[in-house]
């Protein structure tokens, strides 16, 4: 019953976007723009500085998670839907992981374009151990995924929840930003330093699993008034 | 999560529910049982659509508790929300999925069979030639007619309606009262919060006068309902 139910809203999510292409391309927008933003300030005369290419990845990253975000609930406020999912003799909780697994979804896709983008601009080998790369790009995602659907769906219906989603999401999830530009700067880096990188996506699995644990926990009696 | 449920009657016991410092309900006390039709009739901000979001679930009272037959909510846990049909003011429905795709999608998320439930509905919503357009090119009758089949496709045994006839026509309107009549006389019960005291009078078996969050009477419906408002609840 869980799994059918994520996967029922994950569906229905996919359904919609299919129809309006609205948060896919608004936040493909806005990532790509933030890139080429940083590319036009730091490229000077064909040649990249070294060891931005991961913070600028995780902060095109992070931004355009934001603005999914608050696009994907405002999709649940209006009409009121999010009330009739929670009407729905669903585990409460699975309706959250549908969520999040459309959220992820949608930021692997642009994190396909990105990381091309800045590897091409910023000269950055991210495939160079990428067994390694994939894992903290999967975990770092999951990590701010996770946070932000909670918090996004926590401030649906307040008035200003455009200006608190940022304010509250932030603190929280600068220390995986911090963990996957760390650890993406270990694995640029002349040689790679495996190790260093493997132990930032260890502190970020961690991250991962407490951050779930206390969503899948506290979602039900946030959203029930 | 997978235990039976059903009752016969719904026990509203001593509910109060505040928001903040604001006191939307205060101490209402109410039992609505199989069969019946019961207009929740009150002005604005009354705390109507409070009592039907507590009923449905979906807001926990501050005090007092609902009795479903003679069991709690937490004793039944998600199942018994297989048993509870809402139609709230705001509609449900997502307006760029068509209204077959909404319909299907409750189905499945109420776990009954979508390949029979969803083409009767339509039938029954009167929108089967529309059933592939997007619910936004719709008017607000025909959302409110889908609206209202969405609340009903899994055969609730309650049945919590807000305003269910906002933006409909005479014909539909005649349709929908039928409908919930049918559905009464299956052994539903029906809560209907409304502002229209002629729809009420002529739908309801019974009547709750609701204003500022407490419950001024509980009475048969019968004739010379606005005047008995008008003395209970001060302006019709």
């Amino acid at each position: 019953m869980f799994v059918r139910t994520t996967l029922l809203v994950l569906r229905k999510d996919f359904a919609i976007e299919r129809r309006s292409l609205e948060i896919f391309v608004t936040t493909l927008f806005f990532a790509v723009a933030c890139v080429l933003v940083f590319s036009f300030g730091l490229v000077k005369e064909g040649r990249a500085p070294t060891d931005v290419a991961a913070a600028i990845l995780w902060i095109a990253i992070a931004f355009a998670g934001t603005l999914a975000l608050g696009r994907t609930f405002e999709r649940e406020r209006y009409g009121e839907t999010i009330r009739a999912l929670l009407a729905a003799p669903a585990p409460r909780p699975a309706l959250y992981v549908g969520k999040l697994l459309g959220v992820v979804f949608l930021l692997a896709v642009a994190e396909a374009i990105l990381v091309p983008l800045i590897g091409v601009l910023f000269a950055a080998p991210f495939f160079a151990k990428p067994l390694a790369f994939v894992a903290l790009l999967a975990a770092g995602t999951i990590g701010f995924a996770t946070v932000g659907t909670l918090f996004a769906a926590m401030l649906m219906r307040t008035r200003s929840r455009d200006v608190l989603l940022p304010i509250l999401l932030y603190p929280i999830t600068i220390p995986v930003i911090i963990c996957g530009v760390r650890g993406t700067a270990a694995l640029l880096a002349t040689p790679a330093d495996e190790p260093m990188a493997i132990m930032w996506l260890g502190i970020l699995v961690a991250m991962d699993t407490v951050f779930m644990t206390i969503a899948l926990w506290t979602f039900e009696t946030l959203m029930i008034d | 999560m997978t235990a039976s449920v059903d009752f016969d009657s719904v026990q509203i016991l001593d509910v109060s529910r505040h928001f903040g410092r604001r006191r939307a309900l205060s101490r209402i006390s109410l039992t609505a049982r199989a069969g019946e039709i019961v207009g929740l009739l009150g002005p604005n901000g009354a705390g109507k659509s409070t009592l039907l979001s507590i009923l449905a679930t979906l807001t926990t009272p501050s005090t007092g508790e609902v009795r479903y037959g003679d069991r709690r909510p937490r004793d039944l846990g998600a199942s018994l929300r297989t048993c509870i049909g809402l139609l709230a003011h705001e509609l449900f429905l997502y307006p760029e999925l068509s209204a077959r795709q909404n319909l299907a999608f409750f189905a499945d998320l109420y776990g009954i069979d979508a390949g029979a439930a969803v083409p009767a509905a339509l039938d029954r919503a009167g929108l089967g030639t529309r059933a592939d357009d997007a619910v936004s090119e719709f008017s607000r009758g025909m959302r409110q007619r889908l609206a209202l089949e969405r609340a009903l496709l899994h055969r609730p045994r309650l049945v919590l309606l807000d305003e269910p006839f906002t933006g409909l026509d005479d014909e539909a309107v005649h349709l929908v009262s039928a409908r919930l009549r049918q559905l009464a006389a299956d052994g539903a019960i029906v809560m209907v919060a409304t502002h229209d005291l002629e729809l009420a009078e002529g739908l309801a078996t019974r009547v709750a006068f609701v204003r500022d969050g407490r419950l001024i009477a509980d009475e048969p419906a019968t004739p010379g309902l606005r005047a008995r408002y008008r003395r209970a609840v001060g302006s019709a």
